[in-house]
């Protein structure tokens, strides 16, 4: 937990995978963040909770270098992965992005590519393919995404033809093929029925032994379940972040006692 | 109504047109009755000018589109805007002045590629440009998310998704450039004979039924009438390409 704005005090911790120091975010004129401390740690699930606007996606979207993409976009602070800052001038964005891969609110499989070609995409667009089994890593990917067994007689089919919820898994099969360090998840159940959201939320708790996972989610149900660390979001601000359990049965924060217990939001 | 002009043209055409057809008409030249070397003509024009006006026209659709937030794409965007709606005779009269007067000194199948390729060029840059523009940015934002290149995300993610909508807009644009007659006027002339060098003039079916219908003779009139079929036909022929196409493609 950093609740210290002194940045030059701020040490790297070897503990977390990722420190977010005084990370701030705008949208042309419109400060999305404001100036956010947050740790992830290694092999746990961070949960980001707040309402809708609050810039719980910015925020994750900053942390591997997606938020540059939108036009007008803009961000100052820094973001260290294993203690080296991502925004650095010698640092290409596209090497960071194969670290930290991520997971989209709604399901966006390559929908000219077949299900098998989805999981190999990473591989392929990056040329990092070389020296690999593609067939090994496409089935350990679909296996590691709980979706091998559903899909092994049709790998040939287009990744657009399957459910929802099996399209979601597919995405998380693709990005572990490239086998980031960290996965970045932004809603990933939030147009998925209750059935594939807790195969979902079974595949998260899974996914934490080989990586470290965020997850944005506005559902507080899902972020008790799948988190060992919660941050709570509003309005760009950080109000509480801290152990899951505390943030949920003991809130520091009135603000956060409120979202929690469903006042508002 | 509105198919009232369009089934008369096709009616005066096809009664006209088609008691002249055969397949002396067909490959003969102009001497021996036929309209071969306007064939042949309008197939080299339609080939040539392809290959000038798709590479440039399509790669300057991929920039307006993936790379086109800037001060110089917009500038871009207008002028094409522009060039898009430009008369025909314009560009002629343009291609007179710098290619066949200033560089080459006549006449020439070149020429006239060149000019034509002016007119595809910004259809099919528009064209791209708006099927590029239809493909979801969570595709492309899916494929850097992965740490794909931009260039790479263009090549392989982006454009195979909008390859419908590239292939039916390239083909209506080229079927479009098939009819254009009033540059060609200004620079590959006309020829009664066979394709005879890419620097010498040549025919096309355009202007084969300019020349034609302009003649006393009821009978150069007639093959000018066979001429228009066989234009009418070629460029119905692209479109239903274009149909079949975009069809297989919603059956996948």
């Amino acid at each position: 937990m950093t609740s210290t704005n002194n940045t030059q005090e701020k040490t790297v911790n070897p503990e977390m995978k990722i420190q977010s120091i005084d990370v701030s975010a705008w949208f042309g004129q419109k400060q999305a963040l404001k100036n956010i401390n947050i740790d992830i740690k290694a092999n746990a699930v961070t949960a980001i909770i707040g309402p809708s606007g609050c810039g719980k996606s910015t925020f994750i979207r900053c942390l591997n270098r997606m938020h540059e993409l939108t036009p007008n976009a803009k961000m100052t602070g820094q973001i260290l992965l294993d203690g080296e800052n991502i925004y650095d001038k010698q640092i290409d964005p596209v090497q960071v992005r194969r670290r930290v891969g991520m997971v989209f609110q709604k399901p966006n499989p390559f929908p000219t590519m077949s299900i098998y070609d989805n999981v190999a995409a990473g591989l392929k667009l990056t040329g990092t393919k070389k020296g690999q089994n593609l067939d090994e890593v496409v089935k350990r990917s679909l296996e590691r995404a709980t979706l091998w067994d559903e899909v092994k007689d049709d790998l040939r089919k287009p990744g657009t033809s399957i459910s929802g919820g099996q399209q979601q898994r597919l995405c998380i099969a693709r990005a572990i093929a490239l086998r980031p360090e960290v996965i970045l998840m932004d809603e990933p159940c939030s147009a998925l029925d209750p059935i594939a959201t807790a195969k979902i939320e079974r595949l998260v708790v899974e996914l934490k032994r080989d990586y470290t996972v965020a997850i944005v989610t506005h559902n507080m149900q899902q972020a008790s379940r799948v988190s060992d660390f919660t941050a709570f979001l509003y309005l760009g601000e950080l109000i509480e972040f801290g152990p899951t359990r505390t943030i949920f049965e003991s809130p520091k924060n009135p603000l956060t006692e409120k979202y929690i217990t469903g006042e508002f939001g | 109504m509105a198919v009232i002009p369009l089934l008369s043209i096709l009616w005066e055409v096809i009664s006209r047109g088609a008691p002249q057809i055969s397949l002396n008409f067909l490959i003969q030249n102009n001497s021996n009755g036929g309209i071969g070397p306007a064939i042949q003509g309008t197939l080299i024009l339609i080939g040539l000018t392809s290959l000038i006006g798709i590479p440039v026209g399509i790669l300057s659709g991929i920039y307006l589109a993936e790379f086109g937030n800037n001060k110089y794409a917009t500038a871009m965007r207008s002028i094409n805007d522009v060039l898009t709606e430009f008369p025909s005779i314009v560009v002629g009269i343009t291609a007179y002045g710098v290619i066949v007067i200033a560089l080459i000194g006549h006449y020439s199948a070149i020429a006239g590629a060149i000019a034509l390729s002016f007119i595809l060029i910004p259809i099919v840059a528009r064209t791209t440009e708006e099927s590029l523009k239809l493909v979801p940015n969570s595709v492309r934002e899916a494929s850097l998310a992965l740490g794909a290149h931009k260039w790479r995300t263009t090549l392989s993610v982006v454009l195979p998704t909008a390859k419908a909508g590239l292939l039916t807009g390239t083909l209506l644009a080229v079927a479009r450039i098939a009819g254009e007659t009033a540059p060609l006027i200004m620079t590959i002339l006309g020829n009664r004979y066979f394709f005879q060098g890419l620097n010498q003039p040549m025919a096309a079916l355009p202007l084969e039924i300019w020349r034609d219908s302009l003649q006393p003779q009821a009978s150069l009139q007639a093959q000018g009438w066979g001429a228009a079929l066989i234009l009418i036909l070629m460029v119905l022929s692209l479109n239903i390409i274009v149909r079949l196409a975009s069809r297989g493609r919603l059956k996948r």
